[in-house]
């Protein structure tokens, strides 16, 4: 069931105009003490498009997180070639936005100074980017709030300003590991619409690690469904769901056959 | 944190908040009563009682004290101003340089792991050792003046802060410092804009304690050998019976502590996020 539906390994066919992110054999292993160490990811090879919204999911440990830092450029691979518009990515970059699982906001700053952090790390706030940074805040809501302190805000609204952090450069790449897994189901899915609306204006190329099946078809163009011990891309699953994607459209029937047939692959590795 | 002003001042704009205020001015009360009653019964005792002067000395003896030693002149050997000043003077330099020192060298070691290994069983066994004992020592190094006083400050003040640089740097959140590498910060700018803020009140923490010490440790400097200074006076009068004396000393600082403790507690508080 494995290995063999995975559509783009291999052929070392040249990368279409399109693609963004390429993957070849990726592999990760984190050195142990025992020497052995332990292999996070294994042979990892897949492409994504440009302007793409790409779930991942699978279990605690499969190498999620593994993966996106080395997107982010945080981590070193062990093996094989990862590139960004075709050049390796061999650290952080701007045109790639982090929102980190817990909102990650500094306590002594406020929101707007927050969500300038990364500009002003890179000593390029100008009046423009302050500007871009206001009007960010308001479309997700938070105009009126760029004085507040973090802890004045709810914890959506604090991840909300998380995302505005990572969007104020203008990545072309945003990365999101478990953004949501902190908040409650309803909160959860008005930030799911907050991002597709987003992913919709501005058509960022998204990588979201989720732990929730239906968050991952809701939101996804594929899914990348990944299994633990060693961490492997077991299968990409295309979602053909029209755009776009309305909370309704969970309870079709469409909608139940893609998280059934994501649920028996992550449970079918569950038995070794 | 510039907000909190603005928060309290709308608060008894809000009924439910207003609820609050009425017991704790109770409280306070209550512990101005208690002040009033001790004062009291001090007095009665020692006016009306049977205690004598020279084990406990009656309140007026104790404001004539404090009042003949704030008037005499700043060259007058019992002069409260001058000797406050010393010791005040001493507890200072040594909070400030013992401070700076521990949380140098506390963020060094935390930031090299290495050194922190091969360092710190050192610095358990040091911190272990009463440091009071060795202020006789420093005193023969290093004479009856400002020198060993303000070292011993040192020496006491160092370690709360390099204790609490160590426990803060090793508390900041991976997150954070993921955050600042993905936007490309140096090393210095890691540790000017995450490190240092997130560590801030552990800090402060630490400053509190190292506060409330040095004023202690700058008095039993001056137990051990001086030529001026709170503590050399207290000695001085006790010797002499003068107990009058020795509770204008012990008034002079009881207040200074409270005062020191008081301006700490709301520095922490203000950064404590
Ligand atoms: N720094 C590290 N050193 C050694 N092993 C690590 C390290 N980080 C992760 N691992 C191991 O690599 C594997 C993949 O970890 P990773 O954090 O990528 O999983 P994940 O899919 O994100 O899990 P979760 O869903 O729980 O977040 C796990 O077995 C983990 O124990
Ligand atoms: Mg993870």
């Amino acid at each position: 069931m494995t290995a063999m539906t995975n559509p783009q390994t291999d052929t070392a066919t040249p990368a279409t105009p399109d693609v963004l992110i390429s993957s070849r054999h990726l592999t990760k292993i984190y050195p142990t003490r025992d020497g052995r160490g332990v292999r996070a990811l294994d042979d990892v090879s897949f492409d994504v498009r440009d302007g793409e919204f790409i779930s991942i999911v699978g279990r605690s440990g499969c190498g999620k997180s593994t993966l996106l830092k080395i997107l982010s450029g945080l981590l070193d691979h062990t093996r094989g070639d990862i590139t960004l518009n075709g050049r390796p990515i061999d650290g952080p970059d701007p045109d790639i936005g982090v929102v980190f699982q817990s909102p990650t906001l500094l306590p002594w700053l406020t929101i707007t100074q927050n969500v300038l952090f990364p500009n002003k790390i890179r000593r390029n706030i100008t009046p423009a980017v302050r500007e871009r940074a206001q009007s960010l805040l308001a479309t997700v809501g938070l105009d009126g709030f760029g004085d507040r302190y973090p802890k004045e805000l709810s914890g959506g609204m604090q991840q909300r300003a998380g995302i505005v952090r990572a969007l104020v450069q203008d990545p072309e790449l945003l990365l999101m590991d478990e953004p949501f897994g902190a908040l409650d189901a309803m909160t959860r899915e008005q930030m799911n619409l907050e991002v597709l609306r987003i992913w919709e204006e501005s058509r960022k190329t998204i990588i979201f690690v989720t732990h929730s099946i239906v968050e991952s078809v809701f939101l996804s163009d594929r899914v990348f469904v990944m299994t633990p011990r060693p961490g492997r891309l077991a299968e990409v699953v295309d979602i053909d769901l029209p755009r776009p994607r309305t909370l309704d459209m969970i309870n079709s029937d469409a909608f139940g056959s893609y998280s059934g047939w994501i649920r028996k692959l992550l449970e079918a590795e569950g038995d070794f | 944190m510039t907000d909190m002003s603005a928060i309290d001042a709308s608060m008894p704009k809000d009924p439910e908040l207003k609820l609050t205020t009425p017991s704790r001015r109770r409280e306070r009360a209550m512990s101005f009563g208690i002040l009033l009653s001790i004062l009291l019964i001090w007095t009665g005792l020692t006016n009306f009682g049977s205690i004598p002067a020279y084990v406990i000395p009656p309140p007026q003896s104790v404001f004539q004290w404090l009042i003949e030693g704030f008037r005499v002149p700043l060259s007058d050997a019992s002069s409260l101003w001058y000797h406050t000043g010393v010791t005040m003077w001493e507890a200072f330099l040594g909070f400030v340089v013992g401070s700076a020192l521990g949380i140098a060298m506390g963020f060094a070691l935390a930031h090299w792991p290495v050194a922190e290994r091969v360092l710190y069983p050192y610095v358990v066994a040091f911190q272990a050792l009463p440091k009071v004992a060795i202020a006789p020592l420093l005193v023969v190094w290093f004479g009856f003046g400002l020198d060993a006083k303000v070292l011993i400050v040192v020496v006491m003040t160092f370690f709360p802060l390099l204790v609490n640089s160590i426990a803060g740097y090793h508390a900041v959140e991976e997150e954070r410092i993921e955050l600042a590498r993905v936007c490309n910060a140096s090393e210095l700018q890691i540790f000017r804009h995450i490190i240092l803020p997130s560590s801030m009140p552990f800090i402060f923490a630490g400053l509190h304690m190292a506060a409330v010490i040095s004023l202690l440790a700058a008095i039993v400097g001056e137990f051990v050998g001086a030529k001026a200074g709170l503590g050399l006076l207290l000695l001085q009068y006790n010797n002499s019976m003068q107990m009058g004396g020795v509770f204008a000393v012990l008034l002079i600082l009881g207040v200074l502590g409270f005062l020191l403790n008081y301006a700490m507690q709301k520095l922490e508080a203000w950064f404590s996020y």
